[in-house]
């Protein structure tokens, strides 16, 4: 989208969240959806991260802890499994880390520029000291 | 009357389909988001909504982004909630006049204000939507500062807080006045619903925000948001200061029933010293001085004493 001076903008603006019509998005999930450009959803936070979660799905439990506390719509589940995270839209906040009750944890955080499949290689081991 | 969306547990919630965005501007590990997804997933009734000047407000609609998946205004930082009642009315007119091109869809008129456009700024109006008797809720996220434009106090703020319009410093401890106790003066007003929720405890706040939209009238929900940036923690610790806040009481859950009947919606099992709540952010850190401490024993019996006072006027039902 074009970005326009301060004093160019009109005085009220209009934004369409979908593109086309929409019928019931209540009921339609993400990638069902016509996002429109003007759509949040459309744009990236990940320059945002410092650090990144990275999830292990062979400890969880899909309680959805995560699902519901991140704030960034950025845990996916569908049908009522965790699958993943959104990496365009997750901030690196760690509250989905910290709200996993699984031990070990099956989400964690790694520096940013860590690689994944190596992480998962050296996840570490049921911590005995915790309940 | 519309059904209401059935949410026995958690893995049942989780097959919503969000109607808030990502990449929205709030800071990692902002409450806010968590709070508006919970109220708007609690439902799939279409949805008419507004934000009044705040940080949800101006990071949720940077030009030319929105973060919303449903009708939703802006337009100052009183006016939020009128601006809803607006559409209401309207909406309620143009149903009498038989003028709905879909009449069936029941949609719900919810505005989303701070503290400080409810508490302070935006009050008379709120109070009027309420006077009028819209058929509306009116959602605060309240984080009990102006986080938005730097951290000033406002009547949300509590005693001891350390604001940037009431430093803690070498002769005073911060703000000096108690917090405003907004629920009291909405549930005076005649509410047929005023609750207290906060997102931790997402069963307690789902079931007050589908009782508040099955309601007819002025509904008044206060939600209290823990900002990372003013209170001062760490952002993974969200729901950590979530737990403290309702745990420790400073932030009991309530709900008033017609401006009379309170019932308190959540006892801890394990309540927690006000002091680990305190402790817990940056905020508050200069009451742990030795000249200040007394503070920390007094909110202690102000916390107490309202536990008490709650306790008693849902015994007595009035
Ligand atoms: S790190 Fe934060 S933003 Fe990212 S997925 Fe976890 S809770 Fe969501
Ligand atoms: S919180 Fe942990 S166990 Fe629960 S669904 Fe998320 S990743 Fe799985």
């Amino acid at each position: 989208m074009q970005n326009n001076g301060w004093d160019e903008f009109e005085i009220g603006a209009m934004l369409r969240s979908f593109d086309g019509e929409v019928k019931d998005i209540a009921t339609t999930l993400q990638e069902d959806r016509n996002y429109s450009s003007s759509n949040s959803f459309t744009a990236s936070v990940a320059d945002w991260r410092i650090e990144k979660p990275v999830f292990n799905k062979d400890f969880c439990i899909d309680c959805q802890f995560c699902w519901i506390y991140c704030p960034d719509i950025s845990i996916i589940s569908r049908d009522k499994k965790m699958i993943g995270i959104d990496m365009d839209h997750c901030k690196g906040c760690g509250i989905c880390v910290e709200v996993c009750p699984t031990n070990p944890k099956s989400l964690l955080m790694f520096p940013e520029q860590a690689d994944e499949e190596a992480e998962l290689a050296g996840w570490p081991e049921k911590d005995k000291e915790e309940k | 009357m519309s059904e209401i969306k059935k949410i026995k547990n958690l893995k049942e919630f989780s097959t919503s389909a969000d109607r808030f965005e990502g990449a929205n501007l709030l800071c990692p590990g902002c409450a806010h988001s968590i709070i508006v997804r919970e109220v708007l997933n609690a439902t799939n009734d279409d949805l008419v909504l507004s934000a009044s000047t705040g940080c949800l407000e101006v990071c949720t609609a940077v030009y030319p982004y929105t973060s919303w998946d449903a009708s939703w205004i802006h337009i100052g930082f009183e006016n939020g909630s009128t601006a809803v009642a607006g559409a209401e009315a309207m909406y309620k007119a143009l149903g009498n006049k038989g003028r709905l091109k879909q009449p069936d869809r029941n949609p719900k008129f919810v505005s989303f204000a701070g503290d400080g456009a409810s508490y302070d700024i935006g009050f008379q109006w709120i109070s009027g939507c309420f006077e009028r008797g819209h058929n509306m809720m009116h959602v605060v996220l309240d984080n009990e500062v102006y986080a938005n434009t730097g951290g000033q106090r406002s009547s949300s703020t509590p005693i001891g807080s350390s604001a940037t319009t009431s430093p803690a410093g070498r002769v005073s401890y911060g703000e000096k006045k108690n917090k405003k106790d907004m629920m009291a003066i909405m549930a005076a007003h005649g509410s047929p619903y005023v609750a207290q929720v906060s997102p931790n405890k997402w069963k307690n706040m789902v079931k007050a925000i589908q009782h508040g939209m099955a309601v007819e009238g002025p509904v008044f929900i206060n939600a209290v948001s823990a900002c990372t940036t003013e209170w001062k923690f760490a952002p993974e610790d969200t729901m950590a200061l979530q737990d403290l806040a309702t745990d420790s009481l400073v932030f009991p859950l309530y709900e008033i029933i017609d401006g009379t009947e309170l019932n308190i919606t959540y006892r801890p099992k394990n309540v927690v010293p006000v002091e680990e709540y305190l402790a817990a952010q940056g905020r508050f850190k200069h009451l742990f001085k030795d000249e200040y401490k007394y503070l920390i024993k007094e909110w202690q019996e102000r916390v107490d004493a309202k536990w008490d006072y709650l306790q008693r006027r849902e015994e007595a039902k009035v």
